[in-house]
C-alpha cells in the first residue's frame, strides 16, 4: 500500500512583486478541483491565465471521493481523465440495506459501450494533485501557490485584487475574474454577495481507514444497521486500499468526543468485526445546501463551492463545480476574441443556476430522507423503510442519495428548438452521450473526438460533393464548425436517433445545441448565431 | 384540466370502514399511529398512482386543515 505523499507547493515571486502592473486577461482565485479545471480549460482555449491559491499543499484529509462519469469525460477533454481512472476505483453499483437486509440495488450504468464508468472513487487530493501537475505541463498558466487574495474590487474595465504573500502585498489587475475560492469565498464577501440556503441539523462522522478487504467496490448504505442503531451509515472503497466509512451520529452528538480514536476504533470494530485497520483521516461534519442568487456579477464569475454547496449524499459538489467551468470557459474565450457578444456570458448564469438547483434539489431530498426534520417527516420516512421490506414500490422511495448526473440545459435560450422529429433523449441542451465510433478504420470514442470547438456530427456513408461543400463552408465560419462523419447504422446512430443525413450541432462543452434530419448550411449558421447570442 | 379525484361516495359501507380505520389505531401510541397512517397513505397513493389524482388529493386535504 503506497500512501499519498502531500506535495510541497512552492511559493514563487511574480511580476507584480517586481513592480510591473500588467492587466491579465483572466485570473482564477482558488486552485481546488474547480479552479484547476478552469485553468486547464483556459489554456486549451488559448487564454493566458493567472491561478492563485494560498495553500502550500493540496486539499488535506479526504473530502470528495466520488467522481462522476461526466466529470471524467470533461477531464478527458482536459487531458487528465486516464490518469484519474487508472488510479481510481471504478464502480457502477450501489446496495441499500435496512438493518442487515439488502432492500434495494441500483446500477448507474446498466448499458455497455461507454468509455467511462458511472463513477470512480479517488481521494480529492489525488484529483487536485494530478490536475495541478497537468497545469504545469501546459502553456499560458501562471500558477501562484501561497498567494492569498484578501480583497477584490470591480471597476468598469477590470477587477483589482489585493494579494498577500510572504514577500509582501501587491495588487493585480484582470479583465475577468473567476472566483473558485470555495465555500468561504473571499471574493463573494468582497463583493458583498450573500449565500442563502439551509443548514441540516445533523452530524456525520467520516472516517477513512486503510484496511485490506476483498469486497467489491459497491456503494453500500445502511439505514438502521445493527452497528449504528437508529442512524445511517455508508461504506465505500477508495484508492490505496482506503475505505470511506460515514456514520450518522445525530445533532446531539459531541463532535469532540466522536472524533477521538478511543471512540472511533470501537465504532469501526462494531461495524467490521475485530479487524486490523489504520485511521487515515477523520472528521465530524454538518451539511448545508446554499447558493448565490447570481453566479455572474459583471466581470466576476463564481464557480464551484463559492457559488453553491450541497450535502454530499449525491456526490454533487465537486462534480457540479467541474460542470460550471466546462460551461463557462468556451464562452469567455469567444467573448474575448470578439466572436460572441457579452450577452453570451449571461447564459453561464442561467444554465449553471439550473444545474445547481437540480443538485440542491436532489441532495436536499436525500438529506431530508436520511435526516427527517419533523415528527411527521420521520413517520413517513420510517413508513417507507418499513414497507420496503415487503413491497417493491416502497424501495423506490428509499432515498440514500441520488448520485450526480450531468445537467441538461433543455430550456436554455442558446438552444435551437427542434423543427424535425426525433425520438430518444438527445434533446437540444443535453450533454452528448458517449458511443464507440470508427474514424478512418480506427476505433475510438465519440466524446474523445468532440469538444473545445463547435462540431457538426453528420451521420452518413457516401458524402456527396454538395455535402462536402457544406462541410468546407462550415469550417470557415467564425468560430469554425468542424464536421465529424459517423456511420448511420452504428451504436452512436442508435443513441442519437440518427438516420442517413441527420446532423447535430455540438457546443464546445459537448452539449447538443441544434439538430436536423437534413444538413443545410443556413440552418447550421443560424443555430450557431443563436447559440452565441449574435442574433 | 378536468378534476379526476372522485369525491362522490366510493366505499360500499362507509360506517364499517370508518370503524375499522379507528380500530386500526387501538392501543397504539401517537408515534405508532403516525407511522401506521403514513404507511397507509403510501400504500394507497401507490395504488392510485395517477399523479393528477394524488395532487388533487394533496390539495383537498390541505384545504380542510
Ligand atoms: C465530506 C465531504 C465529502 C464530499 N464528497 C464529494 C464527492 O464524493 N464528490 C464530489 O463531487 N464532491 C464531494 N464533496 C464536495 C467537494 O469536496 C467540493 O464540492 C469541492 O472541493 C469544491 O471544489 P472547489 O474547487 O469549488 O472549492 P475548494 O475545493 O474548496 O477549493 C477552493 C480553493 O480556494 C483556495 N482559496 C480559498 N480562499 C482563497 C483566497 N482568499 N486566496 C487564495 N486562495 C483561496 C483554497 O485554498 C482552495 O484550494 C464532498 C465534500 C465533503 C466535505
Amino acid at each position: 500500500m503506497t500512501a499519498f505523499k502531500y506535495p510541497n507547493l512552492p511559493f514563487a515571486r511574480c511580476p507584480e512583486l517586481e513592480g510591473a502592473s500588467p492587466t491579465h486577461p483572466v485570473a482564477i482565485v482558488g486552485a481546488g478541483p474547480v479552479g484547476l479545471a478552469a485553468a486547464i480549460d483556459c489554456s486549451l482555449h488559448g487564454i493566458p491565465v493567472v491561478l492563485l491559491d494560498h495553500k502550500d499543499t493540496v486539499s488535506d484529509g479526504s473530502r470528495a471521493i466520488c467522481w462522476a462519469k461526466r466529470t471524467l469525460e470533461i477531464c478527458d477533454r482536459l487531458g487528465v481523465g486516464q490518469r484519474l481512472v487508472d488510479k481510481g476505483v471504478t464502480w457502477n453499483r450501489g446496495n441499500v440495506y435496512l438493518g442487515d437486509r439488502q432492500i434495494y440495488q441500483f446500477d448507474l450504468l446498466p448499458e455497455p459501450d461507454h468509455k467511462r464508468p458511472a463513477f470512480i472513487n479517488l481521494q480529492q487530493f489525488y484529483f487536485e494533485h494530478y490536475l495541478a501537475q497537468h497545469v504545469q505541463s501546459l502553456p499560458g498558466i501562471d500558477l501562484r501557490w501561497q498567494h492569498k487574495v484578501i480583497h477584490a474590487q470591480q471597476g468598469p474595465e477590470s477587477v483589482t485584487l489585493t494579494v498577500d504573500t510572504q514577500d509582501g502585498q501587491y495588487t493585480l489587475e484582470t479583465e475577468w475574474l473567476i472566483a473558485a475560492d470555495g465555500v468561504r469565498s473571499t471574493i463573494r464577501d468582497a463583493l458583498g454577495q450573500d449565500f442563502q440556503g439551509r443548514v441540516f441539523q445533523d452530524r456525520f462522522l467520516i472516517v477513512d481507514i486503510a484496511i485490506q478487504r476483498d469486497d467489491p467496490a459497491i456503494r453500500r448504505f445502511w439505514f438502521d444497521p445493527p452497528f449504528n442503531a437508529g442512524q445511517s451509515a455508508l461504506m465505500h472503497k477508495q484508492a490505496d486500499n482506503v475505505w470511506r466509512t460515514d456514520f450518522q451520529i445525530g445533532w446531539d452528538a459531541d463532535p469532540e468526543l466522536e472524533g477521538k480514536p478511543e471512540t472511533i476504533i470501537p465504532r469501526i470494530k462494531k461495524m467490521l468485526g475485530d479487524v486490523e485497520f489504520e485511521i487515515v483521516w477523520s472528521s465530524v461534519y454538518t451539511f448545508t445546501c446554499r447558493r448565490m442568487e447570481k453566479f455572474r456579477h459583471g466581470r466576476v464569475f463564481f464557480v464551484g463551492d463559492a457559488a453553491h454547496v450541497v450535502s454530499p449524499f449525491g456526490a454533487r459538489g465537486g462534480n457540479g463545480g467541474v460542470q460550471d467551468t466546462d460551461n463557462l470557459i468556451w464562452k469567455l474565450a469567444l467573448v474575448r476574441t470578439g466572436q460572441a457578444p457579452r450577452s453570451l456570458l449571461e447564459s453561464y448564469n442561467s444554465e449553471r443556476r439550473h444545474g445547481a438547483d437540480e443538485n440542491i434539489l436532489n441532495s436536499t431530498r436525500s438529506t431530508d430522507f436520511i435526516t427527517p426534520k419533523t415528527p411527521v417527516s420521520r413517520a413517513f420516512r420510517d413508513a417507507v423503510l418499513d414497507l420496503a421490506r415487503d413491497h417493491e414500490f416502497a424501495r423506490r422511495f428509499v432515498n440514500a442519495g441520488r448520485l450526480s448526473t450531468p445537467a441538461a440545459y433543455e430550456n436554455s435560450p442558446l438552444n435551437t428548438p427542434d423543427t424535425d422529429n426525433f425520438a430518444g433523449t438527445m434533446n437540444p441542451g443535453t450533454p452528448c452521450t458517449d458511443a464507440p465510433i470508427t474514424i478512418d478504420g480506427r476505433k475510438t470514442w465519440l466524446l474523445d473526438q468532440i469538444g473545445t470547438d463547435f462540431t457538426l456530427l453528420y451521420f452518413g456513408e457516401d458524402i456527396s460533393p454538395a455535402t462536402r461543400a457544406t462541410f468546407d463552408a462550415l469550417s470557415v465560419l467564425q468560430p469554425s464548425v468542424r464536421p465529424l462523419v459517423l456511420a448511420p447504422d452504428g451504436i452512436a446512430a442508435a443513441r442519437y436517433d440518427a438516420r442517413p443525413a441527420t446532423a447535430y450541432l455540438i457546443r464546445p462543452d459537448q452539449h447538443v445545441t441544434a439538430r436536423w434530419r437534413h444538413l443545410r448550411l443556413e440552418a447550421v449558421s443560424a443555430a450557431l448565431d443563436h447559440c452565441l447570442t449574435r442574433t | 384540466m378536468a378534476s379526476k379525484l372522485r369525491t362522490d361516495l366510493q366505499i360500499a359501507d362507509p360506517d364499517s370502514f370508518y370503524e375499522d380505520l379507528i380500530a386500526l389505531h387501538k392501543d397504539l401510541t401517537d408515534e405508532q399511529s403516525a407511522l401506521v397512517n403514513a404507511k397507509l397513505i403510501l400504500l394507497l397513493a401507490n395504488h392510485i398512482g395517477d399523479r393528477q389524482i394524488l395532487d388533487e388529493a394533496l390539495a383537498a386535504a390541505k384545504k380542510a386543515a
